[in-house]
């Protein structure tokens, strides 16, 4: 049934879709230009706010991208997928560099409905080709690594310093990076914690058939609580304990803050980790466990060499699991004082400048896709049979 | 212990309902975590018309996600859709990654302040976990019952409807229930966009530093959370076993 869909240069009804939203990037507005950086914008067409040469070559790129969607092999899909984001990007930039020429400095220029559109549907394309090429897991890690330093490379370059999102940038470069490691520190710091309370939790599980009901159903509870009521309900057994022991108050942790925020995304954490270790641990084949035993290996041996490395994949998969949910939790941190890329997000909901608001929310989705990108090619790497 | 189970979840709805129905009379409770004789219950909306907006705000979204994401599964696993399988399974991979927050905060400058935005940011959310898990069910049929229902002359909408789709019920289901539980979560969010939620409560005790209201509100929203997530895993479990005879039920016919 696949076989067709794998043929290389065999009509593709994917054309439709991709062709469909290319053309309502074209006609829709590229940028939408605000007075100033509260007020509602103003839609700019590609044929309005790009010099003419420019707006033909756009032109040019997205409509080959668009034959690619229909007639292309994998390869041609991801050239013109590539070719066209990056395109898209440059048309922002330039756009944004010119009206802000004669909007004066007040003005900014956003990404509009068009470019959003635009983008989607190149990412679409390029999702089509990776499905199609198939790529190693490696070559996949080597694509993330390329993605982020084209990212920079465009960042770094100016090209986009006009761009609404890049001005607010400007105006807190230092905040931003130190949210940002904050925003990392929370979602890897309490995965890290996660993974040293829960795998060992999960093996111990493996043994007591008794504990494992009660103590699965109770982090399953912890789960289902949403963030922000398990983060605001930690604040008072927190800041009891920092009012009765000066030792923690003085360490730093107190009700709000990074503490709480910090112990709900382990709590989070807990259960996939722990119960995929413990259905990795089961999952491990009994002929192979008995070689083992055969050998004379005893059972802290198996664990280690036999039962661990087997369970690899399915505790991977966990922490793939916890990674992206944490590194998307963190961003409501920002809501108890416990900092993150969630500070823009809630600042920019609080002054209404929708342009704070991307500055949050953009890093925290691209972070939580290059880990679900990295996680996946990770699992892959080490579920691959032994040579 | 399944009673005792049962019995502690009747306590807490009572407990639940009782709060939103007559929340002054918990006031004593409260007071102590309520400092510098800050009130000790949220009055600024009953918490009674906030739950129900909040329910109504998650049921509206899932319905919606429920029907699209479960058509779509339909479509990519008929022959005439089958192109588009691969793509549509990594592009809700991919999208899954997205934070429900981030989706919330990026639906504000599209939709403006209010409900709009949480509505949206819960539909597209919860497309993917519902999407996911209908494509498995409905990819992981046994071959047996699919080849007899063939075998019965059913025509594929038939077979569709009497065969496929309750099979893939109890997965679909689960899906359902996934979706519901984020939704739940990203609604309470949704507050700080001004939609009319349980999280209203939250966000008033950390702006205004009572943590009594913070404490009432985390409450209500996780036995509200963990209520519905029990009571959609019980439906699952009725939809299994009656998946379990109709598969009993062709093979042995």
């Amino acid at each position: 049934m696949t076989r067709g869909y794998l043929r290389p240069a065999a009509f593709s009804r994917l054309g439709f879709v991709v062709t469909g939203l290319l053309a309502a990037a074209l006609a829709g507005p590229l940028v939408s230009f605000h007075a100033n950086r509260i007020l509602p914008g103003d839609p700019r067409s590609v044929f309005a706010c790009l010099p003419p040469a420019l707006a033909a070559g756009l032109v040019l790129i997205l409509a080959a991208a668009m034959a690619a969607a229909f007639f292309g092999g994998g390869w041609p899909r991801l050239a013109m997928a590539s070719l066209g984001i990056a395109a898209l990007g440059i048309a922002c930039g330039v756009a944004a560099s010119r009206l802000t020429a004669t909007g004066g400095s007040w003005s900014r220029v956003s990404p509009g409905m068009g470019f959003w559109l635009g983008l989607f549907g190149l990412v679409v394309l390029f999702a089509d080709a990776a499905v199609r090429i198939r790529f190693s897991p490696r070559a996949r890690l080597s694509l993330v690594f390329l993605a982020g330093l084209c990212l920079a490379g465009f960042f770094y370059s100016g090209i986009w310093r006009d761009v609404s999102v890049v001005r607010e940038y400007d105006a807190r470069a230092a905040d931003f990076w130190r949210e940002g490691g904050i925003h990392i520190m929370l979602a890897a710091g309490s995965l890290m914690v996660a993974c040293l309370i829960g795998i060992p939790l999960g093996i111990g599980l493996k043994f007591s058939q008794a504990l494992r009901a009660p103590i699965l159903n109770l982090l399953n509870v912890i789960q289902t609580i949403p963030s922000i009521a398990l983060f605001g309900m930690l604040i008072v057994p927190l800041s009891w304990l920092a009012a009765h022991l000066p030792a923690l108050a003085k360490a730093g942790i107190n009700g709000v803050g990074v503490a709480p925020a910090f112990l709900a995304l382990v709590l989070y954490s807990l259960l996939p980790v722990t119960a995929n270790t413990l259905i990795g641990l089961r999952g491990v084949p009994a002929p192979v466990l008995d070689a083992a035993r055969g050998m004379g290996l005893t059972s802290l041996q198996r664990l280690g060499r036999v039962e661990l490395p087997l369970a690899l994949p399915v505790i991977l998969t966990g922490v793939r699991l916890v990674l992206v949910q944490n590194l998307g939790l963190a961003t409501v941190a920002a809501l108890i004082g416990g900092g993150g890329f969630g500070v823009f997000v809630f600042q920019g909901i609080g002054q209404g400048a929708p342009d704070l608001i991307l500055l949050g929310a953009l890093p925290s989705v691209i972070l939580a896709l290059a880990a679900a990108v990295v996680m996946d090619a990770l699992i892959a790497l080490t579920a691959r049979p032994a040579p | 212990m399944r009673y005792a189970g049962l019995a502690l979840r009747l306590a807490v709805f009572a407990l639940l309902a009782a709060f939103l129905l007559r929340p002054q009379s918990f006031a004593p409770l409260l007071q102590p975590f309520a400092a510098n004789g800050a009130p000790a219950i949220y009055t600024q909306s009953s918490l009674l018309s906030l739950a129900l907006s909040h329910l109504e705000i998650v049921l509206a979204a899932s319905l919606l996600s429920t029907v699209i994401a479960v058509g779509c599964a339909i479509f990519v696993t008929r022959p005439a859709g089958a192109e588009f399988l691969p793509l549509l399974r990594s592009v809700a991979n991919i999208g899954q990654a997205c934070p429900p927050v981030a989706v919330l905060a990026l639906a504000v400058p599209a939709l403006g302040f209010g409900t709009a935005p949480t509505l949206v940011a819960l539909f597209l959310y919860g497309l993917l976990p519902i999407f996911e898990t209908t494509l498995t069910g409905l990819s992981n049929l046994p071959a047996a019952v699919v080849e007899a229902a063939d075998g019965m002359g059913m025509t594929k909408t038939q077979r569709l409807w009497h065969i496929e789709l309750p099979l893939a019920l109890p997965l679909i289901l689960g899906g359902i229930r996934l979706s519901v539980v984020i939704g739940i979560g990203t609604a309470t969010i949704g507050s700080t966009v001004a939609a009319h939620t349980l999280g209203e409560v939250i966000i008033a005790g950390l702006l205004t530093n009572n943590l009594a209201f913070v404490v009432q509100g985390g409450l209500v929203v996780a036995a509200f959370a963990v209520l519905v997530f029990d009571l959609l895993v019980l439906i699952e479990r009725r939809a299994a076993r009656r998946a379990g005879l109709i598969q009993a039920d062709l093979a042995f016919g």
